[in-house]
Parts: structure tokens; C-alpha cells; sequence
């Protein structure tokens, strides 16, 4: 079988720790994770996973059973790219004289459905969503006009076939609420406790 | 957070309604029926191990002299009693010496509970004295684990603890508590067993559609064969497996975790799987039609080369983790769900059988095995003596009602190929992870686990040595095992590949040993030495009548081999029943 790349969406609860426990899963494996994006779902104490690799679909899969079978993850899906659809978000810092003084700013922003998102005298800074070639494409013609800073989130994903996973969080949510996550609060608390 | 004095606290103890995080972890034992805590005291759990001081009325707690000593105790514990093992551990090194036992619990899927003492939660990630995040190093050898840093989770966590560790596929769980909390004072509103976790589904939902085709392929099979492993035990499905094979007539192996699981000497049972499994059951692996895998996984020891294995045979696939399907063998019919329900529905399908010239094929590989392994294993021509004719003994002498409790080498395949079990939970051994110096600590659990059955510890000379400090705990606990040391002055089974596959080059495996007697004397164990057949049998009979523990050490072929063998790399039909074969 021929390594493709997949979209491996996991559902899981909010936890301090999960995040490991999934990513040892690839990395136990030597698998590469090629992007990771992890968000609050629209539910409460819901969180979303968005996982890209490259490896055959019968690896894949073996992935998402085991990343199902961890005590927080709720559920695990993996698709091709024909059966998602996907973005990812760009930023571009580049110097606001080279911008101004050599490029057709409109026109540059309507050929690459960018946006500015932030002009200060001494640089600006630009936005585009897209997938990979169209934020590459941005790229490349700004990086003449002196480039100074770049960044590419994660992919996030729309499974085509999710026909009710709205309803279905909402359902679930409501039937079976979450709990809360609770965090160290005593870390700058170190002079007021005595410990040894 | 608030840091209260002894006095304080033991003053708040009686005056109020609030406990201390401490005494509701050991509230939280006393209510999951826990009476055997296995375990090592030390600064971040001095809080908890205060609190046990007052609850030695519900809580025994075993001093063992090591953390591994402790898990490995814990997980015996478990596979004998069918509970789950409980450990405590301090923070830093006591927490990663638990490490070895956890990845063991993690493959073997025995239902641990660790607790730890961790530093007080304003110091996580300062490197503080014993800090390890043990959490993380945990992650890939727990089935579930969890940081308290407040005493109000205690209860709840720890109900999700052993909810975890025993439902489903069981595993070991751990608790890391900071020391702040074990002493915080908090409202305590009592405790809750856990029966749900809305993310967790340890059973999966039977799919009847399955069963029934997993019945039809049953019975239209000419050549079926059942394989099953631990799944059958931990499932507690012996009496619900036995009536499936019988009703079938199908003959069964089994693999090295689900031996015991039915009578050795049942007739349908046709030896163990793997490596160094028995003749028929690896060879007709690769000519029956189907094939029924019940509770086991396919380790690459029982298929060898995946391949060459079984290509022929449809494949029904019977497993509580729906992540075994298709793991590493493809299934035709899978059957995912707990075999004690599904077995039974499998049973009612399948025709009333027996498969006569099948069975006998099975009989003549157990004929032909006979002739070129056993009978040299069991009455040697040498004057030197051999594992086997000792395990054979120990069958005579205890009539196939102890439990056999293994380590890791050339003597656990040996024990695993010739010892007989009447009853279940009878085979302890570390299958998956091959840990050495497991067998001596599982003992002592395996004794507190099953405290009316004897306990024979059977262990090779370089295995005995890695945990040979809990000796120790047998002294001051006053347990009764058997300890059987089968010493061949090597690492057998390493030795034994480099004579087959590394031209006897033998490196590093000529291990030389105390004197095992002595070493026990200082232990107050009594114990004693044999190198002659003629003395053995008496060897062996004071060793089980003597009242108490006692250490029998068997001096044994130095170069022998174990046989058959499928060569790594090798189909399991490439199986070899001696040297010259390979």
C-alpha cells in the first residue's frame, strides 16, 4: 500500500496530559506528525484534534483504534484529502516602507485573498487562508519586499460526510456533561507554603 | 493550601467533618475492597503512609525491598486472586522504579493501581529533591494516569483509578499525588464507586451478526482450531470456553498467558503456542481452515512470521480491544466484545461435534514430539539432569494444583511446556514484556492472592539475581513460597541463540552465582542443593512439605537447549524439533 496523506480528527475531553498520550502514539511508531491543531470544540469540554500524516491507510486506521481506545478520547475519525475540507492560516510581517514603495498593495491583496491585519510605521503584517500552494503563493511574492517574519498554523478540517456532528456533540453534551479540568494553583505560591 | 502541623491535623481529624487527602485514599482503598497494599515509604508519601499507621486493622501492607519488587508482588496479587494489585511508592526513584512493572501490567493487561507520592505542587518543575514527572514517563506504560494536586479529587480520581484498571481490557493505572494534598483537610462528602466514564467504552457492543457468521464459518469448518490466551482468564470465561470447545469439538492451544485457563489434561487441549510452544499446535496453525483466537493478540512469538502464517485459514477474532482487530493477523469475522457473553452465544449457534481425523493429527505431532523432545527432556540418557524431568516432578508432587509462578528464560518455557494445572490462575509468568526478575516478587503476590494454594517459584540463576533482595520480604513477612532456582550457570536462553544462530559465540553469558543456600540462610530460608537424579525426587518433597518458605536449587545441563523451536524470522510450519534441523 502507498503512503497518502490523511486527516485523523479526534474528539476527545478537555485533559491535562491527553495531548502526550496521543502524540506518543505516533511517535512510538517513528511516524512524523506533519501538523497538529488542537481547539474547544462548540461544545463545552469538548476538544478537537487536527492530525495530518503521510502512511498508508492501514496504518492509519490502527492509529485511530488506538487512539480511541484512551480512557478521554470519545471518538476518532481519518479521511483523505477528497473527503475533507481543509485551511490553514497564514501571517506575513513584512516592512511597511518596501511594501508601500514597490508593491501594488491592492492588488497584491485581491490576487492572493489576503488581508492586512495590522499596519504600524515600520512594518505590516498580512493574512491569507487557504491551502498550501495559495499560502506558498503569498509567500513568494512578498519575500522579494524583504520578508520578516512568517507563520502557518495547523490545518483545521470539515469532514464532507459529517452530516449531524453538531447535533450530536450538543446531544451528547447535554446528556452527559463534562468536567472541569483542574489545574496546579500553587505554582507562585512557593513562599507562602513551608515544604520539604 | 494550607500546611498543618501532626498535632493540627490529628486535632482537625476528631473535632470535624473534613479529612485529610491522606486518609481519603486510604478510605478509598478500605471501599474498593482492598486488604494487600505492596509497597516502599519515602518523603512524598510520608503523609499517607502516617495515615496507614491507624488502618493496619483493614490494611495489610507488604514492605518489599524494592519499588519493582512491589508492582511485580502487586501484579501476582492480581493474577491470582483475579483483583486488582495495589502499590505504593514515593516520589523520583521510588516512582521510576515502578516503570518495568508497568510496562509488564501494560502488555500482560493486569489491573494495577500505583499510587505515588510526588512534591508538594508549588515545586512541580523546580527539579526539587526526588522530583521525576512520572506522569509523563508513565504516559506509554499506563492504560489511564492522573496528577492530584488537590486533596478534593482524591475520591473521585481514585474511583476512576480502579474503575480503569479493571474494567475492559484491564491495565495498570497511575496515581501521582502531590504531598500538599495528601495533607490538605477538605470537606469530605464520601465515596463513590465509578461505574461510567462518558469517553471510556471498555466493552464494546456485541455485534450478533457477527457471532452468527462467526458460527456459520464454525460450522461448515473441517479443520477448525481454537487458540486462546489470557483474555479467556481475565474475562472469567474458563467454564464459558470450555463448553464452547467441547460442544464444537474443536481442538484448543493455548498461548502462554491463557495457560491454565482449562485443565492441561483436557482432551481437547493440544499444548501451548509460540516460539517454543509444542509441535502440533504451531505446525497446523497453517493447515486448519479456520482459525478461532480467542482473548489473545498475535505476539509475533506465537505467529512468527506473519507472512507465513495461517494463509490459508479464515480467521474469527473473538477480543474485548477492539484495537487487537486486524492488528497484527487479518480477521475474516471479527468478534469484538467480552468473551463471557460472546462465547456463550457462539456456543448456541455452533453444531455438536467432533472431529475425529482432525484430532488425530494433532495427536500424531504430540506422538512424533514425544518420541524427539519430550522423552529426552523427561528421563535424559545423561546422568546430568534436564528443566524437565524437575518440572515433571513438581507436576507429580503437587498434583497440578499449584500455582507455578515463572521468571524469563529457557526455565519459563520449560515450566510452561511440561507443568499440569487442574484450575485456572495457576500460570503466572511475565509473557509479553520477558521481564527477568519477575518471578521472585510475583510469588509473594501470588501468595497473598491465592493464600490456601502452594506457591512454587520456579527461576533460573541470572533471573533470581535481579530481584533476589525480596528474599528479604519473605523473611519479614513470614510468606510461603517455594523457590526453585533451575541453575545451568548461564543466561540459558541467550546462550542457547548464540550456540544456534551465533556460532557459539557465547558473550556475556556465563554468569556466575553465590551460593544460592547460604545467600537464603541469611535470610533465615532454609534451603538446599541438588545435582543427582537419585536425590531430586526427596529434594523435591522436603521442599514442598516443609512448613514455610524454602529455597531448592537444582543444578541443571549447563548447555542443554529447549526444543522445538520456530527460529525467529521463520513461519510457524518451519518449527524444528532439534539442532540439526536449523
Amino acid at each position: 500500500m502507498e503512503k497518502k496523506e490523511f486527516t485523523i480528527t479526534v474528539f476527545t475531553e478537555n485533559q491535562i496530559g491527553l495531548l502526550n498520550r496521543i502524540a506518543i502514539i505516533f511517535s512510538r511508531r517513528k511516524i512524523n506528525v506533519e501538523s497538529l491543531n488542537t481547539s474547544p470544540t462548540e461544545v463545552e469540554s469538548v476538544h478537537r484534534f487536527t492530525i495530518v500524516i503521510s502512511e498508508t491507510e492501514d496504518v492509519v486506521k490502527k492509529l485511530c483504534r488506538q487512539i480511541e481506545k484512551q480512557v478521554e478520547v470519545l471518538k476518532a475519525y481519518y479521511n483523505n484529502g477528497d473527503e475533507i475540507v481543509w485551511q490553514e492560516l497564514a501571517l506575513y510581517k513584512v516592512s511597511t516602507d518596501a511594501i508601500a514603495e514597490k508593491v501594488k498593495v491592492e492588488r497584491l491583496l485581491r490576487e492572493n485573498g489576503a488581508r492586512v491585519v495590522a499596519i504600524r510605521k515600520d512594518y505590516t503584517v498580512f493574512e491569507t487562508t487557504g491551502q498550501r500552494e495559495e499560502t506558498d503563493g503569498l509567500l513568494k511574492v512578498l519575500e522579494p519586499y524583504g520578508l520578516i517574519e512568517f507563520v502557518r498554523s495547523a490545518r483545521v478540517a470539515i469532514i464532507k460526510g459529517s452530516s449531524d456532528f453538531h447535533e450530536r456533540l450538543k446531544e451528547f453534551e447535554y446528556q452527559e456533561p463534562g468536567e472541569d479540568v483542574i489545574e496546579n494553583e500553587f505554582l507562585d505560591k512557593n513562599e507562602e507554603v513551608f515544604a520539604m | 493550601m494550607q500546611t498543618l502541623t501532626l498535632q493540627q491535623r490529628r486535632q482537625t481529624k476528631k473535632n470535624t467533618t473534613t479529612k485529610s487527602g491522606s486518609l481519603a485514599v486510604l478510605d478509598a482503598l478500605v471501599a474498593e475492597e482492598v486488604t494487600t497494599v505492596f509497597g516502599y515509604p519515602g518523603g512524598a508519601i510520608m503523609p499517607i503512609y502516617d495515615a496507614l499507621y491507624d488502618y493496619s486493622d483493614k490494611l495489610k501492607h507488604i514492605l518489599t525491598r524494592h519499588e519493582q519488587g512491589s508492582i511485580h508482588a502487586a501484579q501476582g496479587y492480581a493474577r491470582t486472586s483475579g483483583n486488582t494489585g495495589v502499590v505504593f511508592a514515593t516520589s523520583g526513584p521510588g516512582a521510576t522504579n515502578l516503570v518495568t512493572g508497568l510496562a509488564d501490567a501494560m502488555i500482560d493487561s493486569t489491573p494495577v493501581v500505583c499510587i505515588t507520592g510526588q512534591v508538594f505542587a508549588q515545586l512541580l518543575g523546580t527539579d526539587a529533591f526526588q522530583e521525576t514527572d512520572i506522569i509523563n514517563i508513565t504516559t506509554p506504560v499506563t492504560k489511564w494516569n492522573y496528577q492530584i494536586t488537590d486533596a478534593t479529587e482524591i475520591p473521585s480520581v481514585l474511583a476512576k483509578a480502579f474503575y480503569i484498571a479493571k474494567s475492559g481490557r484491564p491495565g495498570p493505572v497511575l496515581i501521582d499525588i502531590t504531598k500538599n494534598a495528601q495533607l490538605q483537610e477538605f470537606e469530605y462528602a464520601g465515596y463513590k464507586k465509578c461505574n461510567h466514564i462518558r469517553s471510556y467504552r471498555p466493552t464494546p457492543i456485541v455485534r450478533k451478526e457477527y457471532v452468527e457468521a462467526a458460527a456459520k464459518l464454525i460450522n461448515e469448518a473441517q479443520r477448525p482450531f481454537v487458540i486462546f490466551g489470557q483474555g479467556v482468564i481475565l474475562g472469567k470465561a474458563e467454564k464459558e470456553f470450555k463448553a464452547f470447545i467441547e460442544k464444537a469439538g474443536i481442538p484448543a492451544a493455548w498461548t502462554i498467558m491463557g495457560m491454565s485457563a482449562i485443565p492441561t489434561d483436557h482432551p481437547l487441549g493440544v499444548g501451548m503456542l509460540g516460539m517454543h510452544g509444542n509441535y502440533g499446535p504451531n505446525l497446523l496453525t497453517n493447515q486448519c481452515d479456520v482459525l478461532i483466537a480467542v482473548g489473545m493478540r498475535f505476539d509475533d512469538r506465537v505467529t512468527g512470521r506473519l507472512d507465513k502464517y495461517a494463509k490459508q485459514a479464515k480467521v474469527i477474532h473473538l477480543d474485548i480491544d477492539p484495537a487487537e482487530i486486524d492488528k497484527n493477523v487479518k480477521t475474516t469475522i471479527p468478534v469484538w466484545g467480552d468473551c463471557k457473553e460472546t462465547l456463550p452465544m457462539l456456543t448456541k449457534l455452533v453444531e455438536n461435534k467432533t472431529h475425529t481425523q482432525w484430532l488425530q493429527k494433532f495427536a500424531d505431532c504430540a506422538t512424533k514430539e514425544k518420541e524427539k523432545v519430550i522423552a529426552q527432556e523427561l528421563s535424559p540418557v545423561s546422568e546430568i539432569l534436564s528443566m524437565g524431568e524437575v518440572i515433571e516432578l513438581v507436576n507429580e508432587l503437587t498434583k497440578g494444583e499449584a500455582v507455578i509462578v515463572t521468571d524469563v528464560g529457557q526455565h519459563q518455557m520449560v515450566a510452561c511446556r511440561y507443568a499440569k494445572f487442574n484450575q485456572s490462575k495457576s500460570n503466572i509468568t511475565s509473557g509479553g514484556l520477558g521481564t527477568m526478575g519477575f518471578a521472585l516478587p510475583a510469588a509473594i503476590g501470588a501468595k497473598y492472592g491465592a493464600p490456601q494454594r502452594t506457591v512454587v517459584a520456579v527461576i533460573g540463576d541470572g533471573g533470581f539475581q535481579m530481584t533476589l533482595q525480596e528474599l528479604g520480604t519473605i523473611m519479614q513477612f513470614d510468606i510461603d513460597i517455594k523457590i526453585l532456582i533451575l541453575n545451568n550457570q548461564f543466561l540459558g536462553m541467550v546462550r542457547q541463540w548464540q550456540e544456534l544462530f551465533h556460532q557459539r559465540r557465547y558473550s556475556f553469558t556465563d554468569i556466575t552465582s553465590p551460593d544460592f543456600v547460604q545467600l537464603a540462610r541469611a535470610y533465615r530460608i532454609e534451603g538446599k542443593t541438588v545435582s543427582k537424579r537419585e536425590n531430586l525426587k526427596a529434594a523435591l518433597n522436603t521442599m514442598l512439605n516443609h512448613k514455610g518458605s524454602y529455597l531448592l536449587e537444582v543444578m541443571v545441563g549447563k548447555e542443554n537447549n529447549v526444543f522445538p523451536m520456530v527460529p525467529q524470522g521463520k513461519g510457524v510450519a518451519e518449527i524444528v524439533l532439534s539442532k540439526d534441523e536449523i
